[in-house]
């Protein structure tokens, strides 16, 4: 595919690999903070075509990963109702809650069903008017748009059985948190591509002068993934602290204005709990209250609940990059990507499911 | 999650006051919200999350880029001779 192949070319990966070898004198970290990053890396082995002196670490970037157990219980807790339609992504399914999963109530009789766009779940909305539609929509600012733009349609087409019940997440608070720290290791980001291509660059010039950290806008695909690199060793070798975009492509500095805009016009920014790290101020995005008779918690009255998460986890210090998945002592024995103990190991883009997938053996060995 | 892929728009029209266009991903074609890309056309590739076109791809970017890299990849197969002249040279 045009745009895909070119930026899987082993032959430009060995020459950048090559290239931060030459140009690397000191140790590193760096983060992606993408899920789909952490994905690519692992999946073409690109931590392992490094230099020892570049460590990568996994940052938060998985939005099924960091849903909160609550809203997963909620979810759970509609889907029982006779009268409602369950609909969202198909990741979302298999993340289990405190106590059960999605798929479990679809088992069980509940009507769940699964969409890959959100005007998939407005077309289920309008063809089922004596079903309550509730779409558990979920995602970072990439995605938000899509989602706003489902609960717009819905207001302006009237569709009064249409629902959201949303766990929107926002980068830049979640590096934030990271960069205040006082055990941040990290002296270099991967920022997310597609957020990037939603939000623009600006905001994370903030970043890079409140904190003097390089940030390197990156894209998704292996080359992409080494030059973004290399961009950050340049730096960290020069100490310089910029913000560079390799993912030119589709990154601007501004972003795109028609999707910031629907943003705004349907989401405000909340105060977000994040799973495996905690409560964000101010990184999440909910329902204004125009829109609020399409807000599922407030329609359905669900009522504030508080579920722990499991001691032997240490998935905080993993989103964190504190901690590689390896080290934890339930990694692939009591936590595996069927049975999951935390946030990292839900998703297939969590960076304990992709080290389960690529290095398990090497890890066990 | 934030997966998005290019595709290239084969047709433009209007579904429920939404832009949509019929984009081509590798020969599978799909139906997709062109709303938040205003200036798009036919024959323009699009990066497609969840339906949604997110960005028009900046063909003069995307072509600078990869020949920047492909020069820097064909450098890797110049890499062993130099090293072999650095190594050479070393005492």
């Amino acid at each position: 595919m045009k745009y895909i192949d070119e930026y899987r070319d082993e032959r430009i990966a060995h020459g950048l690999a090559a290239e931060i070898r030459r140009v690397v004198t000191r140790p590193c970290v760096l983060m992606e903070i993408c899920g789909g990053q952490t994905h690519t890396i692992m999946h073409y082995g690109l931590d392992e075509l490094l230099p020892r002196e570049v460590e990568l670490v996994h940052g938060p970037g998985c939005p099924v990963c960091v849903t909160p157990l609550e809203t997963i219980d909620k979810a759970i807790e509609l889907a029982m109702r006779p009268d409602v339609t369950l609909v969202s992504y198909g990741d979302m399914l298999r993340v289990p809650g405190s106590s059960s999963d999605l798929f479990r109530a679809k088992a069980n009789g509940s009507d769940v069903r699964v969409v890959y766009s959100p005007l998939e779940a407005l077309k289920i909305a309008r063809s089922n008017p004596n079903r309550k539609v509730i779409f558990l929509a979920i995602g970072f600012e990439t995605t938000a748009p899509a989602n706003a733009t489902a609960v717009w349609q819905a207001h302006r087409e009237g569709l009064s059985n249409f629902y959201m019940l949303a766990s929107h997440v926002l980068v830049p608070p979640a590096i934030r948190l990271l960069l205040r720290s006082s055990d941040n290791r990290v002296q270099g980001f991967i920022a997310p591509g597609h957020v990037c291509t939603v939000m623009g660059c600006q905001q994370y010039e903030e970043l890079v002068s409140e904190f003097q950290v390089p940030i390197v806008v990156g894209g998704f695909e292996p080359v992409d993934l080494l030059e973004a690199i290399l961009m950050l060793v340049r730096q960290l070798e020069q100490e310089h602290a910029k913000l560079e975009n390799q993912y030119v492509r589709s990154v601007t500095r501004l972003g795109n204005v028609p999707a910031q805009e629907m943003l705004e016009k349907v989401f405000e920014v909340a105060d977000q709990k994040w799973r495996g790290i905690g409560l964000i101020p101010l990184s999440g995005l909910r329902l204004r209250p125009e829109f609020s008779e399409h807000d599922a918690e407030r329609v359905f009255g669900m009522a504030e609940i508080h579920v722990e998460e499991p001691a032997e986890c240490i998935s905080a210090l993993v989103l964190k990059g504190l901690k590689k998945p390896t080290v934890c002592s339930a990694f692939a024995t009591r936590c595996t990507p069927e049975s999951p103990l935390g946030a990292p190991m839900v998703s297939a883009e969590g960076a304990c499911a992709a080290y389960y997938r690529y290095r398990r053996h090497k890890a066990l060995a | 999650m934030c997966l998005a892929i290019p595709g290239k728009v084969l047709e433009i029209s209007e579904s429920k006051g939404l832009r949509t266009g019929r984009v081509n991903f590798g020969g599978i074609v799909s139906h997709t919200c062109l709303d938040y890309v205003p200036g798009v056309e036919v024959g323009d590739y699009v990066i497609v999350h969840v339906g949604f076109a997110i960005s028009k791809v900046d063909r003069a970017e995307a072509e600078r880029t990869y020949q920047a890299l492909e020069s820097m990849g064909l450098l890797q197969d110049e890499l062993p001779a130099a090293m072999t002249e650095d190594l050479e040279k070393s005492p």
